[in-house]
């Protein structure tokens, strides 16, 4: 049995509205995160991928539900209690310009977590905030200038510095190449996997870019308005995908490749994401579900293995794809026969 | 003679640290129906060089040619660019949101549009078209919806008006920078398939402006690849997936992690600042292929002897063959 690293337990996390609506950003989700792998969690805008993300690492209070890490819940703890955990815990953000101080000289940026829990202070912490430096690819030189003279590729390795300083066992990747170019999200994707090699770090990826998700992840969730629509490892999420929504995904997904943008059947959805404040009935994809049937309106599928021998590969369907289906010629019924 | 032909298009910025050259050279032709896709990187000049084209950018310094329908766009004077705009050159951009005024309802943007360019067509006439338009790229309930404001459109949605406005005149050429950057990819889908219907229908030329290579592979005809404000490769389409040329082209393929394998292989190093420009390739410093005579800049030259496939590099120019992809 693999190590349970953090346990997410029927995690709903609800807010309010000016209109007195309530937006259900994370509605029911349970997960586990095994101890040294990448997790990644994909999804649209506002599916709660990174609502999701900040009540695992206990940014957000709950509404209900529990998060447990290495066995001990820490939903309800305080912001004293929480504080030996976080060093454990760390978050590495997508805007490389939003979550650095840009009055703040890097070195000290870096070193604010050892300053925080009163770890190393004066030459000591300056020696490890210029190892830190080193090793994500950053002239330790560069220790006394300010955020506005590194680019984009290189703020993100302060932040990913930042967040490593205290040897975390757990680092929840929000974003962190989304806001890059290209060619500089590669660097930064594998200096991640280097890090993640050389010290046995856990990793929750989140990310819209499911090439980018596919490439990190051991396993991947896929949400869709704030619930986990499939969760597999990612060999079997690719090639034997199981809910339509996650084949609408990939579907639409354009490939840098002229043959396989021709010569594939590109699955359209229909309308938009509707809204958090009142999701559909029923299973919340069904508005847009090319094999949408009528008691998808009324019941609200569960997340569980669609075959008993792959108990890892789960999906909350009524109608899971079976093995070569042809989605893109389904068309919905929702007529009471 | 192509509907667009620009020529050695340069645009410079004066700021106190320098002067910024953002765009140094640039020649491409759009045919009347075909898609070109001008591809880069931050800061490579893509958006800088159509905006100049469409008389948008400010205090910058201009030289080159661009021949629209046999306008210079470069020299024209800003009633004629005001005329063209809209009327024979459609635009929508990244951000559909500021693109749109928050405080009108969008049938009336759409009617104040074509009115404006339009002088002899009535305000019910005008409303009726733009019910038509906004129901062409696919806005369920067009006829209720056109009272709406922006806000009550989702991105997707707003996006859709965005060109359901820049087709409002038929346009000979939609100019779209980076269209779908801002949306979700089941979205993305739904907008690029939009655009492809409309040109099939209209026979639009499109410019699209992105740093999408998968969006690229799904619109393109003919493919620009810029870097540092100049073109490293052009050439049709399955030639720059296929056949390409210039390492710069072949890294940003490579970066991609569906085309790596366990490791990703990125180009090391940072783009050059655009005040102080190395005097060779630009590109030499990130280069893997650097060789001595790398310090002098490249010339666009034919590769393989086809002058639909030009590269600025100065490796051999006969080898037609995939080298990295």
């Amino acid at each position: 049995m693999t190590d349970v690293l953090l346990k997410v337990d029927d995690v709903r996390k609800e807010f309010p509205t000016h209109s007195k609506e309530v937006v259900q950003a994370v509605a029911g989700v349970s997960l586990e995160v095994h101890k040294g792998e990448t997790l990644g969690l994909v999804g649209e805008t506002g599916c709660g991928k990174s609502s999701l993300a900040r009540c695992m690492a206990h940014l957000y209070d709950v509404t209900s539900g529990s998060v447990w890490f290495e066995g001990q819940e820490i939903t309800k703890l305080s912001r004293k209690a929480m504080r030996p955990l976080r060093r454990d815990v760390q978050v590495i953000f997508q805007d490389p310009y939003g979550s650095l101080n840009p009055r703040r000289r890097v070195g000290s940026i870096i070193g604010d977590p050892f300053a925080i829990h009163g770890i190393a202070s004066g030459n000591e912490r300056k020696k490890k905030v210029q190892e830190l430096m080193e090793l994500v690819g950053l002239n330790p030189e560069h220790y006394n200038r300010f955020p506005a003279e590194f680019s984009g590729g290189q703020r993100q390795r302060i932040g990913v510095a930042r967040a490593l300083a205290l040897r975390p066992k757990l680092v929840i990747c929000d974003e962190p190449v989304s806001a890059l170019d290209v060619s500089i999200q590669a660097q930064i994707i594998n200096l991640l996997s280097d890090l993640q090699r050389e010290f046995d770090l856990t990793y929750v990826f989140i990310s819209h870019d499911l090439s980018v998700v596919r490439h990190v992840s051991d396993r991947i969730a896929v949400m869709y308005l704030g619930k986990i629509v499939e969760l597999a490892p990612t060999s079997e999420l690719f090639g034997q995908t199981r809910h339509p929504y996650t084949r609408a995904l990939l579907s639409a997904l354009p490939v840098a490749d002229p043959d396989t943008a021709d010569s594939r059947e590109q699955i359209i959805l229909g309308g938009d994401i509707p809204s958090a404040t009142n999701p559909p009935t029923g299973c919340r994809f069904h508005t847009r579900c090319p094999k949408a049937r009528l008691d998808c309106t009324a019941e609200e599928p569960v997340l569980e293995p669609v075959l008993t021998d792959k108990p890892d590969h789960r999906t909350a369907c009524f109608y899971p794809l079976t093995v070569g289906e042809d989605l893109s010629t389904a068309v919905p019924d929702l007529k009471a026969s | 003679m192509a509907l667009l032909e620009v020529r050695d298009l340069r645009v410079s910025f004066d700021t106190p640290d320098g002067t910024v050259r953002a765009v140094r050279g640039l020649s491409f032709d759009v045919e009347a129906g075909q898609t070109l896709a001008v591809v880069g990187e931050s800061g490579s000049g893509k958006s800088v060089a159509t905006q100049t084209i469409t008389g948008l950018t400010r205090g910058a310094k201009v030289s080159g040619t661009a021949y629209f329908d046999g306008t210079d766009l470069i020299t024209a004077d800003p009633a004629t660019l005001r005329r063209l705009r809209g009327a024979q050159i459609g635009m929508i951009f990244q951000d559909p949101l500021s693109s749109l005024h928050p405080q009108y309802r969008v049938g009336w943007q759409i009617v104040e549009m074509i009115r404006a360019h339009d002088l002899t067509i009535g305000k019910q006439a005008a409303r009726k078209r733009a019910a038509e338009l906004l129901s062409l790229v696919g806005i369920p309930r067009a006829a209720e919806r056109i009272d709406d404001y922006p806000h009550q459109f989702s991105g997707g949605m707003r996006q859709r008006v965005m060109i359901a406005m820049a087709m409002a005149l038929d346009p000979a050429l939609l100019i779209a920078d980076e269209p779908t950057t801002a949306l979700d990819v089941t979205v993305q889908a739904q907008v690029l398939n939009v655009m492809r219907r409309l040109q099939e229908q209209f026979g639009t030329a499109i410019i699209l402006i992105t740093h999408d290579l998968g969006v690229v592979a799904e619109m393109a005809d003919e493919v620009v690849v810029m870097y540092a404000g100049a073109v490293m490769e052009r050439a049709p389409r399955r030639d720059i997936f296929y056949r390409n040329h210039h390492p710069y082209t072949q890294g940003l393929l490579a970066s991609l992690p569906a085309r790596s394998g366990d490791r990703l292989t990125p180009i090391q190093g940072t783009p050059p600042s655009l005040i102080s420009l190395p005097k060779g390739c630009p590109f030499a410093a990130r280069c893997s292929h650097v060789f001595d005579k790398c310090s002098e800049p490249p010339p666009l030259a034919d590769v393989g002897g086809d002058p639909r496939h030009q590269s600025a590099c100065w490796l051999p120019h006969d080898v037609n063959e995939a080298v990295a992809s």
